[in-house]
């Protein structure tokens, strides 16, 4: 059964592994090498190199000390390095073992993603590939994040990631996902397919911090399904610089009541490219979702997407698109969406783009602060996007992280 | 001229190329206050903009000498840490950065910072808006308290006060009184206060809570009237600002 599945994916896959995506700079796979060699296992990642080690640091993920995770994954180039769980009720292993462990992991994997959606979803499917798999059992809340680190370390890979993530029912599931490279300069090409499955009234936070080089190219492609009652609530954070990125996760509300939350802080350098959104479609009665973006360019461009879709009674739906031009050059192309397919339906937008307003800096100035100063308190407050839902801990290393970063734009 | 910490000399301010202000003097000693009376659009706002600093506010000529040091040419934030403060009419909403971080700006990195904001929030009666991005959505005396308060982090030598009472209901005008009182020192004896404040009023009101020591009347841009406040004011709630003007170009005949 599942051999004849991934069969029929694999068909799909080779049928469209020519197939351009349908938004972004279309990359040439054929430039990068997709296979590697099995990564001996570690079993204890602390032992790591201390650059490798820092580097994750960067991404969020914490080696040294494991007590404020309650998992550990980690990924170099295609293949596993290392997984661990320290807590009871969650599972976290590479995806090729839960693949042989489960059997019904077939009725998951290519469900919520289309394999065939471009060639980065083919190409994931069709080479070497690993990827996590992340699951809460039911009603079992985690105290403290699963961790799961994607690292580049050879010149030019294509490094394949296919994740299933799955929330049983009334289950409370926090991860943190980081991705980084080894090289600051070598070219690398990331393409990762995550499935989130959220069952009835189980809520997950998912925080995904990039730290790529100026000379990745990342093509994210994710979807979620949330049911009834459940709350995807997604933060996702790109400060340093990225060669060409182009992502547009999908979250579809298939429950009444299911809410949804985007945060994303987007900086784009001199030399980044950076097509980013985030969609939402409402299925069901009493669905809702916010999205709030936050964009800097420092030279670099960004279009920043936003689609909301209500299909149900009683949803509602708020997009907030931000973007912030420092210094002279740069783009920002803010794109917010709604589409209403019925009345009784409550969907909103906001938008705007612009330098920072010359007023708002001379009232800083009044107090003391030098024309800098002023300026970083004013970037440090438009990054601020203020996060329910988040364990607190967990919003103060977001906010650290991304405070970490802000001295690189300034 | 010893003794001023503040000396306006012959001041002119143009604004956006547009000449506003024109020979403006004023001398004040430290501890003083004054304050300024006009009629709207005479220039009473341009002045303490100037005096601050504003890029938009240009000097034109003359000088302003703050505590024995020329400012003329110094930029906004210079002024501010040399010790002059201002308390904004309409100040700016600035998303993201909250109540909290601006009394923090004020304070300078000082020990103990947490405590003291929170005693000043308390004391201006705003300890629910420390965590509430800056102006966004505040009231008129929202925006006075939270002005005050800001000031009085930041302890100014020279304070410049635009309109304390206006929008202000009488509850929180005695409030605003009592915290421009503490700002100015007003209690404590004039030889021992440091602190110096210029005050723009319509109603004078603000008379009741600040000892101010000379009054003003500004007219089309200059200064037409000099003398006692609350003698300045009576005149004013008489006879109107009309008759200031008319004794004020009889007094100069090539007026
Ligand atoms: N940015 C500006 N551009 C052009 N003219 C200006 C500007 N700011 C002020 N003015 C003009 O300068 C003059 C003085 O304005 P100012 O605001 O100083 O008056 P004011 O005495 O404070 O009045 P009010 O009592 O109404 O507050 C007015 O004629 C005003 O229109
Ligand atoms: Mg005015």
């Amino acid at each position: 059964m599942v051999e004849k599945k991934s069969g029929s994916h694999k068909d799909r896959a080779r049928a469209a592994s020519a197939k351009k995506a349908a938004l972004g700079e279309d990359i040439d796979l054929s430039a990068y090498v997709s296979s590697t060699d099995e990564q001996p296992y570690q079993s204890d990642p602390s032992t790591l190199p201390a650059k490798t080690r820092e580097q994750m640091l960067g991404a969020g993920v914490i080696l040294d000390d494991p007590s404020q995770r309650s998992g550990t994954f980690i990924q170099m180039d295609n293949a596993p390095l290392h997984s661990s769980v320290r807590q009871e009720g969650i599972e976290v292993m590479a995806v090729g073992d839960a693949l042989d462990k489960y059997d019904w992991l077939s009725d998951y994997w290519w469900q919520a993603v289309a394999v065939d959606t471009d060639k980065y979803t083919a190409s994931v499917e069709l080479s070497q590939h690993s990827g996590y798999f992340i699951r809460s059992l039911p009603g079992h809340k985690t105290d403290y994040p699963v961790q799961a680190c994607l690292y580049l370390s050879k010149a030019r890979l294509a490094q394949n990631v296919h994740n299933i993530i799955i929330a049983e029912e009334d289950s409370e599931l926090h991860i943190i996902t980081g991705c980084t490279t080894a090289s600051d300069e070598e070219a690398g090409l990331h393409l990762g397919v995550s499935e989130f499955y959220i069952k009835r009234g189980a809520r997950v936070t998912f925080t995904m911090i990039h730290n790529w080089n100026a000379e990745t190219a990342v093509r994210p492609r994710t979807a979620v399904i949330v049911e009834e009652d459940g709350l995807f609530l997604s933060n996702y954070v790109l400060m340093k610089p990225v060669r060409s990125l182009q992502m547009y996760p999908s979250v579809t509300c298939a429950g009444e009541n299911a809410a949804v939350r985007f945060n994303s802080i987007l900086v784009a350098a001199a030399g980044s490219s950076l097509d980013a959104g985030s969609r939402v479609i409402l299925n069901a009665r009493e669905a809702r979702t916010e999205i709030v973006s936050r964009a800097i360019t420092t030279g670099g461009d960004i279009t920043a997407r936003g689609y909301i879709e209500g299909n149900a009674p009683d949803v509602k739906g708020h997009l907030e698109c931000r973007g912030l031009i420092l210094g002279g050059k740069g783009t920002i192309y803010a794109i917010p969406e709604l589409k209403g397919t019925l009345a009784g339906i409550d969907l909103s937008h906001e938008a705007a783009v612009g330098k920072i307003a010359e007023e708002e800096v001379e009232y800083l100035m009044a107090r003391g602060l030098t024309r800098d100063e002023a300026t970083a308190t004013i970037v440090r407050g438009f990054l601020r996007v203020d996060i329910e839902g988040l364990p607190p801990f967990l919003a103060a290393e977001l906010q650290r992280a991304v405070e970490a970063s802000e001295r690189d734009i300034m | 001229m010893g003794g001023f910490a503040l000396s306006i000399e012959q001041l002119g301010v143009a604004v956006e190329g547009r000449q506003i202000l024109r020979g403006i003097n004023l001398q004040m000693k430290l501890g003083e206050t004054h304050v300024l009376f006009g009629p709207n659009g005479s220039g009473k706002t341009t002045l303490l903009m100037a005096i601050m600093g504003f890029p938009r506010y240009q000097i034109t000529e003359g000088k302003i000498i703050f505590k024995g040091t020329d400012i003329t040419r110094l930029s906004l934030d210079e002024r501010a840490r040399l010790g002059i403060g201002m308390s904004f009419q309409r100040p700016p909403v600035v998303r993201g950065v909250k109540t909290r971080d601006m009394v923090a700006a004020c304070l300078k990195e000082q020990d103990g910072e947490e405590q003291r904001i929170n005693e000043l929030a308390e004391r201006v009666n705003m300890a629910d808006f420390l965590d509430r991005d800056i102006n966004y959505g505040f009231s008129g005396g929202e925006i006075k308290r939270s002005e005050l308060m800001q000031l009085l982090a930041q302890k100014p030598e020279l304070t410049l006060i635009d309109e304390p009472e206006s929008g202000v209901d009488l509850v929180n005008i005695s409030l605003i009184g009592e915290l421009l009182n503490s700002l100015l020192e007003k209690d404590c004896p004039l030889v021992d206060r440091t602190c110096m404040g210029l005050v723009i009023t319509h109603t004078g009101h603000i008379l009741d809570y600040v000892n101010a020591r000379t009054g003003y009347v500004m007219c089309d841009g200059v200064i037409g009237c000099e003398g006692d406040p609350h003698e300045i004011l009576a005149t004013i709630r008489e006879k109107g600002y009309e008759e200031c003007i008319q004794c004020f170009l009889r007094r100069t005949p090539s007026g």
